[in-house]
């Protein structure tokens, strides 16, 4: 009764806003209809209406969902440094970071359900009712860290502003224990998904030892740049206090963090170059064309300039402090890392196939309508939750409210 | 007040009750059957037995033809081996297009079972600098030399290591096959392949009614739906009834051979016996059973 | 009270229909034959190995229609052993002939007096049904590979009896190198599947 009392408010919290926010909802829903009528169409019609063939089966879909889970795991390091450093709105940012983390995780299950040719045969790779083929397939494994992760974090959120509605205090030893439970298994499904695509030695792109190393340092780097530019969001709009020394701070880390990936990458790069063999093709491919293709030559090194540009940025203390700049590397660490790991970690995978012959891949207009459904639910999803979780911390919604009427006063300023 | 409220929520029950007595009536049961049958591996007999009589009743409504669907099991003591002797094949793809008539592969979109690569003869197996599509007057070219690649039936496959839901496995006898009704199309294994040799439905599969081939296997050739994966079978319905791959028939140079590697007389023993034999992509350990051999 | 129980037992009515519905409608109505459908099916008998005492079944030779027998027109015409290229009957094949041509002429396979005879090198006489001997003078490696079923198109059973093609079945014993072939379409480009 309690909870779905909690949940009767929260839905309240939901319907209710400015003008801006009725606006922003609305233009998502468009987003969502036209994304989710190209997905029909996807449905009906068969996997055909996006431009995966043979040759490069997996393509925009799954490096969204790689992409997405990065985001996830990334999500919630920022918990490591708010305790060792004892920033003050350490609750705060471990409730968001994880709000985060479960938005990120069902943008990540649905892409692998539009992926797939039978989404209705999904409960086939499921244990008991289906035949899963654990531990063998590293999509079993995908599949169990995933769930793990999205509870623990459901778990938590939910907890922590559930608490926070009712004025109780929560449970410490639960939230402490999930909470560092969900560190290592956010580096644990980074981990899973990298080794989904290091389990294959028809892939010798893939089948580097530095292929989930780099997938870590790379999500370390992008990941804490949506709560950076969040945060300072928040700060604005709500009484969310958070130092400028901590923002700096997180920017800090991300760039030992994006040293790592540029080191994991020059050694990449030096081991193919330097000893020239036939697998060289893919970096080749990737970065400088094979023969008259040159299709992603513009993309990688876009990806790699913008890397490199935000590295600057946030490795010179005068550019790191300056919130302006600060905010133009976050987003362009962003934007590399989504480049990156979509088209450059991809397609040079399947360009040349294993038999040799090139197939030029650029996502079809179906495909870019379902990740834009995808995206938009997404973005809808953690509205919602950002929007409930300021009203709860920030602006006193609780159980006292909801009795008392004071509800209306509350709903007209959010 | 009491009484309006119970007299609404029985309302609410009985049509709850009716409406979901009606869609069970209305649902297709076969339909339900086919969405709710489970891995063929773990069937039983009769399981089995129901479901490809189910088949041969779909098939001969939707082309109006009698058809027969085995589930013969491998024979005991025999293991498939495959030879391709590359010092013949002339790149001529009649076996392309007699497997794509027996195994039912859709023809439009276009699926090929069997893909010829064009070589040249200076650099040797060198896939990076092959080609698929030649199309010259007249094969063999000059300079040129032909490698068909098929689904190599390996002793340790990577498709099969990698399907999340065991929708594809090796059978005794060496073949690997697919279970169309069990995959759920999440293409890992077309990624995993080394060799190119699985391939998906990416759309509804066209087969011109008047050359389907009626002699089926459930694992084999049966026509398959759009979103699952298929790939060679070694021709699993003529196989297991002693007969020779339909590639191997149509050969005309006689390029391909095959048998049972556990038979000391059969021809695919004698070349692995007394011919230069190699395997492609050997150091990924696959271990294929398409072996690929110097005639001459 | 009243209401209560009526609120009780309407649950265990609901389920009770529900179930009800679920297992009737999920009978197989279909209770027709169960029997196996598994046929006998006549495996072959396996083929023992070939030794040299043991004739091979193979398809019949490719004879040029109203050719054969040769006899009918060879029995009375006076034979002649001198080597030469053939200008009246038989000029399209003297036309073609380059099977080792420098070397070999017509009657050094076919025998002089008995033109519906092939012969060995030895003088031994044989049917045309079994010109692989023939063959196989110069040719061994290749009729060893062809008698274990390695040589040659194959048809057949792997586990039963394999169906057999004389080398002119193939190969024009005349002008035996293969001809070059007209190949199949080369596969539909992936950019155009729609």
């Amino acid at each position: 009764m309690n909870f779905i009392r909690f949940i009767k408010g929260s839905i309240r919290i939901i319907l209710h806003g400015s003008k801006t926010y009725y606006a922003w909802l609305i233009f998502l829903l468009v987003l969502i209809i036209w994304g989710g009528t190209g997905y029909a169409n996807q449905l009906s019609e068969g996997l055909i209406k996006t431009h995966m063939r043979d040759s490069v089966s997996w393509a925009f879909y799954i490096g969204n969902f790689t992409f997405l889970v990065g985001v996830a795991a990334a999500a919630v390091m920022l918990v490591i440094p708010a305790y060792i450093y004892n920033w003050k709105p350490i609750k705060e940012i471990v409730i968001f970071g994880e709000m985060l983390a479960v938005c990120a995780v069902i943008m990540c299950i649905l892409f692998i359900i539009v992926d797939i040719g039978g989404p209705l045969r999904f409960w086939h790779m499921m244990p008991l009712v289906g035949t899963m083929n654990f531990p063998s397939s590293m999509l079993s494994w995908d599949f169990f860290v995933l769930i793990t992760y999205f509870l623990i974090n459901l778990t938590v959120a939910t907890h922590l502003l559930y608490s926070i509605f009712y004025k109780k205090e929560y449970k410490r030893k639960l939230v402490l224990t999930l909470v560092f439970i969900s560190i290592p298994m956010a580096v644990g499904i980074h981990t899973v998904t990298a080794f989904l695509y290091n389990a294959m030695p028809a892939r010798p792109f893939w089948n580097s030892a530095l292929l989930a190393p780099r997938f870590l340092a790379s999500a370390f780097c992008s990941g804490p740049a949506i709560l950076l530019i969040l945060f300072q969001i928040l700060r604005k709009v709500t009484k969310f206090e958070i130092k400028d020394e901590a923002i700096w701070r997180i920017a800090e880390l991300m760039v030992y963090a994006m040293f790592i990936y540029l080191y994991f990458t020059v050694s990449e790069l030096f081991k193919e170059f330097y000893s020239g063999t036939e697998h060289i093709l893919y970096w080749k491919y990737l970065l400088f064309g094979i023969g008259d293709n040159h299709e992603i030559v513009a993309y990688s090194w876009s990806s790699i300039s913008m890397g490199c540009i935000a590295f600057v940025l946030f490795l010179i203390p005068k550019t790191r402090k300056n919130l302006v700049t600060l905010n133009i590397g976050a987003v362009l660490i962003y934007a590399s890392v989504y480049v990156e790991k979509g088209i450059a970690l991809i397609i040079p995978g399947f360009t040349p196939d294993v038999l040799g012959q090139i197939y030029v891949y650029t996502p079809s207009f179906t495909e870019i309508r379902t990740a834009t459904m995808i995206f938009s639910l997404g973005f809808l999803l953690f509205t919602f939750v950002v929007k409930i979780a300021i009203a709860i911390i920030f602006e006193g919604y609780d159980i006292d409210v909801i009795r008392s009427k004071k509800l209306r006063t509350i709903e007209s300023s959010l | 007040m009491e009484k309006n409220k119970s007299r609404r929520s029985f309302l609410k029950n009985i049509s709850l009750a009716t409406f979901s007595a009606l869609s069970l009536a209305g649902c297709n049961m076969k339909e339900i059957d086919e969405f709710l049958q489970r891995n063929f591996k773990i069937m039983s007999k009769k399981e089995k037995d129901e479901i490809v009589r189910n088949l041969e009743l779909k098939y001969k409504e939707k082309y109006n033809k009698e058809f027969h669907v085995s589930d013969a099991p491998a024979m005991d003591g025999v293991s498939f081996g495959y030879a391709l002797d590359l010092s013949r094949c002339i790149g001529c793809r009649r076996c392309v297009y007699a497997c794509v008539e027996e195994n039912n592969q859709s023809r439009e979109p276009q699926i090929q079972w069997i893909q010829v690569l064009q070589m040249e003869k200076e650099r040797g197996v060198d896939f990076a600098h092959s080609d698929v599509h030649y199309n010259p007057e007249k094969v063999p070219e000059e300079g040129h030399f032909y490698v068909p690649v098929q689904c190599q039936q390996c002793e340790n496959p990577p498709c099969v290591k990698v399907c999340p839901a065991k929708a594809t496995w090796k059978e005794p006898d060496g073949i690997v096959v697919v279970d169309y009704n069990w995959c759920i199309g999440c293409r890992y294994c077309m990624a995993a392949c080394p060799y190119g040799a699985r391939h998906f439905n990416w759309g509804k599969p066209e087969i011109p009614e008047k050359e389907i081939n009626t002699e089926m296997h459930y694992l084999g050739n049966r026509p398959r739906m759009k979103g699952v994966v298929e790939k060679c079978t070694f021709c699993i319905q003529r196989t297991r009834e002693g007969r020779y791959p339909a590639c191997v028939e149509i050969c005309p140079v006689g390029a391909r051979k095959f048998g049972n590697i556990l038979d000391p007389e059969s021809e695919i023993r004698y070349i692995l016996e007394n011919k230069r034999v190699l395997v492609l992509k050997q150091e990924l350990n696959t271990q294929p059973k398409f072996y690929y051999f110097f005639g001459v | 009270m009243k209401e209560e129980r009526i609120k009780n037992i309407k649950v265990p009515i609901f389920t009770a229909v529900f179930c009800i519905g679920l297992f009737f409608g999920c009978q197989n109505k279909e209770s027709g034959n169960n029997n196996d459908l598994q046929k006998e099916k006549v495996r072959p008998e396996k083929v023992m190995a070939t030794n040299e005492d043991q004739e091979i079944a193979v398809e019949p030779p490719p004879f040029t229609e109203g050719i054969y027998p040769c006899n009918d027109c060879h029995s009375d015409i006076v034979p002649n052993p001198k080597r030469r290229k053939l200008v009246d009957m038989h000029d399209s094949i003297s036309a073609i002939f380059n099977h080792d041509s420098a070397n070999r002429w017509c009657l050094d396979c076919h025998d002089m007096n008995n033109r519906d005879s092939l012969r060995l090198a030895s003088g031994k006489l044989l049917s045309f049904e079994e010109s692989y001997k023939l063959c196989g003078q110069c040719h061994g490696d290749k009729l060893r590979d062809w008698k274990v079923g390695v040589h040659g198109k194959r048809t057949g059973y792997w586990n039963g009896k394999k169906e057999y093609l004389l080398c002119v079945n193939c190969h024009s014993p005349h002008s035996p190198h293969f001809k070059a072939l007209t190949p199949e379409p080369p596969p539909v480009r992936q950019e155009d599947i729609n």
